[in-house]
């Protein structure tokens, strides 16, 4: 499936606040864009996307056609425990896309 | 473009080309286009979990080592890691390729590999592979100076790439000196004019919204100005390629470059 | 490939010809294109908050104020909160005030979240209007916006 960057800080302190970063490669073509013949492209854009840390919800967003393509995520989560990260998005075909990042607590 | 022109027109372009080998940018004011954006896209480019152009690198490093084509061989399986192998080969072109007796840049390159080596059909332009490929390339060389080759034979070529920036073409009858030696810092519109140095390709443009080669870039600005744009591939493209590394030699290669 | 602006209208009626039309009958007033992409994204807006009112500030949406593009805008989005479970931002609404649809994303926090901060990027088809409304952990709503101006690329692409 796509092509996803995600960017967290490997070994963080016990209660840090962290910064997370991911990056998707899609086109999130918003179904408002017109072809050479005047008919619209169909919508295709990732609705959703979720972040777990150790199954456990931190971060999710429900996300509409003006979110630009390549959709780019940054947000905190508070490092409790040394554990996975999982990240999830969905598509409009209720495809899902998931990538996994190991966070180490010291 | 091909056709003979008359002497007058000869001797004119002449003249433009020798007003704007006095109006050359100075080596010390020399800029990257990134100097020209806002401090938001200059921060997403030299974020590496930002810029949307690593996505393409990332591409092109599985597709790196993909077998691929009769010969079922992938890129690694004769240059190895190009973490070494290609370190710095990105800067160098275009080059002059002996087979052909005539310049090629580094698409160019990766075709040839793919069409001699991998015995594969050619990745046509802008296509996302070819892209990606020479992103991943590109970055091997990211922050490394480019270093066109003193190669005589790319000579002819590389002057005539430079008679072409300074050609008025198109409706609105502009050079690329014009806009890019004469008015660069000024503004078209609200967007500052750069100085169109080539350090920086394969780019992610926002316009775009994806990533996009400099012969894409350079088909921009053509109809910019009203100009009937050269085919991808074109010599012309490759010519005007050769002069602008020329131009850029010692600055450092950004790619993947992020563009407004 | 053109531009968003033209990407982003609506099928119909041209946004631009409507407010030019409108600009020239009288400066002052808010025209009816206007105003009715205005109560759109304030339907949203009623939408996400289910008519509950919206308190102003404690909401920073930073973004800006001059775009070089319309189609990759860095938004950055904070609520001032302690971020405990007692008490957070459990979610946070971005909106727009012209683009074909309003809604823009709908972020959802907790305690873990340690900041109810989220960078992104969005698209915006022209210089408008763009508002953050939070959802509170005890039941309130909290808003902020920024008005930014879109800019076109110079030597656009032609498709």
């Amino acid at each position: 499936m796509a092509r996803a960057l995600v960017n967290v800080p490997t070994k963080v302190k016990r209660g840090d606040v962290v910064e997370i970063k991911v990056l998707i490669s899609h086109p999130m073509e918003t179904g408002f864009r017109p072809d050479p013949n005047g008919k619209f492209y169909p919508r295709d854009i990732l609705k959703s996307f979720a972040c777990t840390y150790d199954s456990e919800h931190v971060f999710s967003a429900e996300l509409f056609p003006a979110v630009s393509a390549n959709p780019f995520l940054s947000f905190t989560v508070v490092a409790t425990q040394t554990g996975v990260l999982t990240f999830s998005w969905t598509d409009d075909k209720d495809q899902t896309q998931v990538q996994t990042a190991k966070i180490e607590v010291e | 473009m091909k056709s003979a022109a008359p002497v007058g027109a000869l001797a004119l372009i002449a003249a433009l080309g020798a007003f704007a080998a006095l109006a050359q940018i100075a080596e010390a004011d020399r800029k990257s286009g990134s100097a020209f954006m806002s401090a938001q896209t200059q921060q997403m480019q030299h974020d590496d979990g930002t810029n949307p152009g690593m996505l393409s690198a990332l591409d092109g490093e599985s597709l790196w080592k993909t077998k691929t084509g009769g010969a079922d061989k992938s890129c690694a399986d004769c240059h190895g890691e190009a973490q070494t192998s290609m370190k710095g080969v990105a800067a160098r072109f275009p080059a002059f390729n002996e087979a052909s007796q005539t310049p090629i840049d580094l698409q160019g390159r990766i075709n040839l590999c793919r069409q001699d080596q991998q015995k594969d059909t050619p990745l046509a332009p802008e296509s996302r592979d070819l892209l990606a490929l020479s992103t991943f390339i590109g970055l091997q060389s990211r922050g490394m100076p480019t270093a066109p080759p003193d190669d005589q034979r790319l000579t002819p070529f590389r002057e005539r790439g430079r008679a072409l920036w300074s050609q008025r073409m198109g409706q609105l009858n502009f050079s690329c000196a014009q806009c890019h030696e004469d008015n660069w810092g000024k503004h078209l519109g609200s967007a500052p004019i750069p100085q169109a140095h080539a350090n920086a390709y394969p780019i992610y443009r926002l316009e775009w919204q994806g990533m996009g080669s400099l012969q894409r870039r350079l088909r921009n600005c053509m109809s910019g100005v009203r100009a009937q744009a050269f085919p991808y591939g074109a010599q012309e493209f490759i010519e005007l390629e050769l002069y602008l590394a020329q131009r850029a030699r010692g600055m450092p290669v950004e790619t993947p470059g992020v563009r407004p | 490939m053109p531009t968003i602006q033209e990407d982003q209208q609506p099928a119909g009626v041209s946004r631009r010809a409507v407010l030019t039309g409108a600009a020239s009958a009288a400066l002052i007033a808010v025209s009816p294109a206007a105003r009715a992409t205005m109560s759109e994204m304030d339907e949203a807006i009623a939408a996400f908050t289910k008519g509950a009112p919206i308190k102003q500030g404690g909401v920073k949406v930073d973004i800006p104020i001059l775009l070089e593009s319309g189609n990759s805008v860095p938004a950055v989005v904070s609520v001032e909160s302690p971020m405990t479970v007692a008490d957070h931002v459990v979610k946070v609404a971005l909106f727009n005030e012209k683009n074909p649809m309003p809604q823009i994303a709908i972020f959802t926090f907790g305690p873990k979240s340690g900041r109810a901060w989220v960078s992104t990027r969005i698209r915006l088809s022209d210089s408008q209007k763009v508002v953050a409304v939070a959802q509170m952990s005890d039941g309130g709503f909290r808003m902020g916006m920024i008005e930014v101006i879109v800019t076109l690329p110079a030597c656009a692409e032609e498709r």
